[in-house]
């Protein structure tokens, strides 16, 4: 079963390739049921259009290294957290020049001040938002008024 | 009626609505107003075509004709779409866009919040899904619809004018007929009556922000329900089916 947990950290993520899908928390269980693996994943937003490589990707994997009893399964609830994402995982987006989701939410009703999402190339605070919505459905688009880098954060999604 | 038909026909409903609205905004992608509304807009597409998948597997699977949310989404005549009119009326101008995604986003989240509740599960799984992006939609088209409606006059009259024109579609959001009432009497659905108050107290509180006022006029469209569309409807399937009934089966 480690074995298992071992080559799933090996696939990564279509979209932000530094990401495993262990390390987003897409993989929520492995079960072996009479000699079949039995893999449950979940989207993190309905739509994205990754979910079908991730799925694909998981199968190729696994059965390049002999695995070929194997279900994919998908289950939507409970729905997909940031909070699922591993601490090793929002290390290496933030290496990657992506800031990681903050604990909070955006709860910024309507113009009140959103969330501080600090620059992941110079951790200041000093950062805006530009846009609600990022290059793919779960990034939103920021900007370092400090450094004046446009970067990417992965919005916190509970 | 039994409870897999009544359920059939409402969960329908949900994903129709998601899959028009869907199909309306992705009609935007690389004609958007400005490069970060072009990506905002497709984003938003893209997580209601996904809420459409969802629902529309669901009800496909409750039809009694085992059909995939694709035969559902691709080969169903005009007349057997039960989406309401607003989600099919076309992109206009921005504000327009803007205004039509408002008032459905303010309808939209109340229901799946109530919906998350739903003594069907799988139903309720979907909505507790569907919610956490429709919060964030809501949050989006408020924001314009305040900025434009607050901003100069040209923007104020615009948007007045979208308002006027789209407030008429708003009623039909809260129509009921005996399948929701059958529904409602198992717990599978909500009573629409708090999903409609809070409804109203988000649109009066953006609309006052945004120095909008209501329309005077009380006219009232509706028959989308009943798979009577608008005369924009057919060019919107037309472009939605051309694939599926050109080239029947084909898949990428």
């Amino acid at each position: 079963m480690n074995h298992i947990w071992d080559l799933l950290n090996e696939v990564f993520d279509p979209e932000v390739p530094v990401l495993t899908v262990v390390d987003l928390g897409i993989v929520r269980s492995v079960e072996e049921i009479e000699e079949v693996f039995h893999v449950t994943i979940t989207p993190t937003y309905i739509g994205c259009p990754a979910m079908q490589t991730i799925e694909k990707d998981i199968e190729t994997k696994l059965r390049e290294h002999g695995i070929s009893n194997l279900i994919i399964q998908t289950s939507i609830s409970p729905a997909w957290t940031t909070d699922w994402m591993s601490e090793e995982g929002k290390r290496k987006l933030k290496a990657y020049g992506i800031a990681p989701p903050q604990n909070e939410p955006d709860k910024s009703v309507l113009f009140a001040d959103p969330i501080i999402v600090p620059c992941p190339r110079c951790d200041s605070d000093n950062t805006k938002m530009v846009s609600r919505f990022g290059s793919t459905a779960c990034k939103a688009h920021y900007q370092c008024v400090q450094c004046r880098e446009p970067f990417d954060y992965f919005k916190c999604f509970k | 009626m039994n409870r897999e038909q009544a359920l059939y026909n409402y969960v329908l409903r949900l994903g129709d609505d998601s899959l028009i609205l869907g199909q309306r905004l992705a009609e935007l992608c690389g004609h958007g107003p400005i490069l970060e509304e072009d990506i905002a807009l497709t984003n938003i597409s893209l997580d209601l075509i996904g809420q459409a998948t969802l629902f529309l597997e669901y009800a496909g699977s409750l039809g009694g004709e085992n059909k995939s949310n694709d035969d559902l989404a691709f080969l169903r005549l005009e007349k057997e779409y039960v989406n309401v009119l607003l989600v099919e009326q076309p992109n206009g101008h921005f504000g327009d866009t803007i205004m039509r995604q408002f008032l459905f986003d303010a309808f939209r989240k109340p229901l799946l919040e109530n919906l998350q509740n739903s003594s069907d599960e799988k139903l309720a799984s979907i909505a507790e899904k569907a919610l956490k992006e429709t919060k964030y939609h809501l949050k989006h088209s408020s924001e314009w619809v305040i900025r434009l409606g607050d901003g100069t006059e040209d923007s104020h009259s615009k948007i007045q004018e979208s308002l006027d024109t789209l407030y008429r579609y708003a009623h039909e959001l809260f129509f009921t007929d005996e399948i929701d009432a059958y529904l409602q009497e198992k717990n599978i659905i909500p009573e629409l009556i708090s999903v409609k108050s809070e409804w109203e107290n988000t649109v009066k509180e953006v609309l006052e922000m945004a120095t909008l006022s209501f329309p005077d006029n009380n006219w009232k469209f509706e028959g989308g329900r009943k798979g009577r569309h608008s005369e924009h409807m057919g060019y919107l399937l037309a472009d939605l089916q051309y694939m599926q009934r050109t080239y029947p089966n084909m898949e990428w």
